[in-house]
């Protein structure tokens, strides 16, 4: 047995090695942070995905600990973003009426959300003077995170990097499309929670669904949908771009 | 929970397997969802156990995009060196998207 004194660093050295400690401040932070939102009123400025981040990148800075080794824990809630994509289809199912009554307008509005979405990001920053693998990176934002990673991975960005601006993107749509909506006199649901999804992906769609329902449905078809255009179009795009 | 965890499993499994035998260019978990929503069509109905179970996976869906979020560490220095265009680009870029699908769609709507 060793003294007291050693004691702490040993289970230190100990619980940093195992992903027991990744996964427990995941699963902590969130919950405070979430706690916060709730206090807060739900005000879209105290998103939950923001708050979590700062603590945990606070937390690993502090203690020095390197972000492989947070997501060897991490990973196993990282991992269940594969089966909430295919739990979309429970909730899409239940709007069904919804969606056949607005099929013209979802497609129109799916091609030109999921083009503006693209074509304003590279081009903004482009003409601020971005780098050509940031520019990459910065294409497939909208997108939900694994089909954003898989798009930057092809055409030559930093899937590491499209993970955090579409991490970020979510959460600058989830804080900015309820004032954006209300400007421009947007009430319907339907209406909101497309626009949300095609632009702000899963989180934008987690903020819908504490909205109403029909408003995260509506999300969660967006980002499915805008997930699926930009994967099978952005290739050919690229391709007839540098060809 | 269980009968719905293992089926949205097996339906993302499904969906990458054939990702990898067609060669899509789709990520698996979104043919997964595609199969199970047709398969929902073709039942007619949604298990009472599967909403029930989707619907807390969904309600916390945000929690799951913390790690990648962290990862953020990894990019401080590209990040300080280009704030500018980013930020730019990421926050005027999402309020386009925002109005352009929004306006596109209600004007379809009429």
């Amino acid at each position: 047995m060793s003294a007291p004194s050693s004691s702490f660093s040993e289970i230190w050295v100990y619980l940093s090695a195992s992903p027991l400690l990744g996964l427990t401040v995941t699963l902590l932070a969130y919950q405070a942070a979430y706690w916060v939102y709730v206090k807060a009123n739900m005000n879209p400025l105290a998103n939950p995905v923001a708050l979590s981040v700062a603590m945990l990148v606070g937390l690993l800075w502090f203690t020095d600990t390197p972000y492989a080794t947070y997501f060897e824990g991490a990973q196993f809630v990282h991992f269940l973003l594969g089966p909430a994509t295919v739990a979309l289809a429970v909730p899409l199912y239940a709007n069904l009426a919804a969606l056949k009554r607005n099929l013209v307008p979802l497609g129109g509005a799916l091609v030109a959300g999921s083009a503006a979405a693209v074509l304003s990001a590279v081009g903004i920053g482009w003409a601020l003077g971005a780098s050509r693998e940031t520019l990459l990176s910065l294409a497939p934002k909208s997108v939900t995170t694994p089909i954003a990673m898989g798009i930057a991975e092809k055409l030559g960005g930093l899937p590491s990097l499209t993970a955090v601006l579409v991490v970020t993107t979510g959460i600058v749509g989830a804080v900015l499309a309820r004032g954006t909506l209300n400007l421009l006199r947007v009430r319907d649901h339907a209406v909101r929670g497309f626009a949300l999804g095609v632009a702000a992906h899963g989180i934008g769609t987690a903020r819908a669904f504490q909205v109403s329902e029909t408003m995260g449905a509506f999300a969660g078809l967006g980002m499915g949908l805008n997930g699926m255009a930009t994967a099978f179009l952005f290739p050919v795009l690229v391709t007839l771009w540098a060809g | 929970m269980l009968a719905a965890l293992t089926v949205l499993l097996v339906y993302q499994l499904i969906g990458e397997v054939l990702v990898q035998l067609l060669g899509l260019p789709v990520p698996g978990p979104v043919v997964g969802m595609l199969l199970l929503f047709v398969t929902l069509l073709l039942r007619g109905t949604a298990p009472e156990w599967l909403r029930t179970t989707s619907n807390a996976l969904l309600g916390h869906l945000s929690l799951l995009f913390v790690p990648a979020g962290v990862g953020v560490m990894q990019h401080f220095q590209r990040l300080g060196a280009e704030w500018l265009p980013i930020t730019v680009a990421l926050v005027a870029s999402t309020i386009i998207t925002i109005g352009v699908t929004a306006l596109v769609m209600r004007a379809l709507q009429r």
